[in-house]
């Protein structure tokens, strides 16, 4: 099998292994690394695609390399995002769990 | 023989990415990400493309790495969800579904394969850059980029926002709850320096070998994060000039470039003929600082106090 072949074949399983954990993680933090580890599958295959669109003298297709660079910078984009956001919930979470120091003010 | 490197290759990329998802210590799982990032990198150097393997690395691996490392220290994080067994079969079913039907494509994609490299290749030299890649990234589909660096800008806003008003223009909190040891100390002192030249270089060889303005200021927000955890500098205020107009210089510098472009060349985003280089190197510049900058910050998270 030609290295495009196995590489495609291995970020069909990379995508499969990131939609499972995403549906059964525990946690927020399995969820995360669930939707990272299909994000890096997602665009291996897209490299696949790159690696075949050799010619002109370059190794790969440069259009899907630089789409693939984009969308790694995106995906951690919404990972710190979502980081954030877990963050601020824990907060909220824990300080209406706790009890209530002034009747001031309706959350 | 091909085979002979491929195959332990994939086969650590799936362990890692399996012990990832699997259950047990927050860290160590994080850490097999981090390991995924790294092995996906050397991946990407099989399917020759170094651009996206530098990428992968730093930004893919090591700085999603670090803001995921956070969410790990943070105990709250693990109020854990149970599923039933027959979610778990129909989540099985799913994956196993979407494997088949990629594999398929994989398998069944059309030959000879589609591609604008011929297209790229006869282009490249009106830009003036040997890179292809950084090409594309820059000139041929710059509005990608433009918005791109908008995303980092967005999501850096969304973060902020999630800090109490009189928190605003505050510091963020530290990254390690233990004051920094001797050990780190000398680290910092000893890899900023260097890693700081690594990223300029990172950035200018871009133009010609592998490399860019995202692998450059990834490694230059990387070195800031060291030295901040270090403590040989303090967390920034976020409400600073300077900060928040290196923040905009990108996507500004960007787009004004752009905006000239209907008057003094042919479309938006186009350049003129003749100074092409100089604004192409001047538009990088300014969003390798921005990137940097941004990539830094979204590590660092929202502002929580110890106001400028």
């Amino acid at each position: 099998m030609s290295t495009p072949t196995v590489m495609g074949l291995l970020g069909a399983a990379l995508s499969a292994i990131g939609i499972y954990g995403l549906m059964v993680g525990r946690d927020a933090l399995a969820r995360l690394l669930a939707f990272n580890l299909l994000g890096g599958g997602v665009f291996l295959v897209f490299g696949v695609v790159a690696r075949r669109g050799a010619g002109a003298g370059f190794g790969a297709d440069p259009v899907p390399q630089a789409l693939v660079i984009t969308g790694i910078v995106v995906a951690f984009s919404a990972t710190a995002l979502a980081v954030a956001l877990l963050r601020r919930l824990a907060e909220l979470r824990e300080k209406a769990r706790a009890p209530r120091p002034a009747p001031e003010g309706e959350a | 023989m091909s085979l002979l490197l491929d195959a332990p290759l994939a086969l650590v990329a799936i362990a890692v990415a399996i012990r990832a998802v699997a259950g047990g210590d927050a860290f160590a799982r994080v850490a097999a990400f981090m390991a995924y990032g790294l092995v996906l990198g050397f991946i990407w150097v099989r399917l020759a493309a170094p651009d996206v393997a530098l990428t992968e690395i730093a930004v893919g691996g090591g700085i999603t790495g670090l803001v995921l490392l956070q969410a790990a220290g943070d105990a709250r994080f693990s109020r854990e969800r149970g599923v039933g067994l027959l979610y778990h079969v129909c989540a099985a079913i799913l994956a196993l579904g979407v494997f088949a039907a990629l594999a398929a494509v994989v398998l069944l994609l059309p030959e000879p394969a589609p591609s604008l490299a011929p297209q790229v290749a006869t282009n490249l030299p009106a830009t003036d850059l040997g890179n292809p890649v950084t090409g594309v990234l820059i000139v041929f589909r710059a509005l990608d980029t433009l918005l791109e660096t908008v995303v980092l800008l967005v999501a850096l806003i969304g973060v902020w926002s999630l800090s109490p008003d009189p928190l605003w223009r505050g510091r963020p909190a530290p990254l390690w709850p233990a004051p920094p040891s001797g050990a780190l100390d000398f680290l910092a002192r000893v890899v900023v320096p260097v890693g700081v030249l690594v990223g300029i270089y990172l950035f200018w060889a871009g133009a010609d070998v592998p490399g860019g303005a995202f692998q450059g200021g990834a490694v230059l927000a990387a070195m800031a994060l060291l030295a901040i955890m270090a403590g040989l500098m303090p967390a920034p205020a976020l409400g600073g000039r300077r900060l928040r107009l290196a923040l905009l210089a990108g996507p500004f510098a960007f787009l004004g470039v752009g905006i000239a472009g209907w008057f003094v060349a042919d479309a938006f985003l186009d350049y003129p003929d003749g100074i092409t280089k100089p604004l192409i190197i001047a538009v990088e510049v300014a969003i390798t600082a921005s990137i940097a900058v941004a990539l830094a910050l979204l590590v660092l998270g929202p502002p929580a106090g110890r106001k400028a």
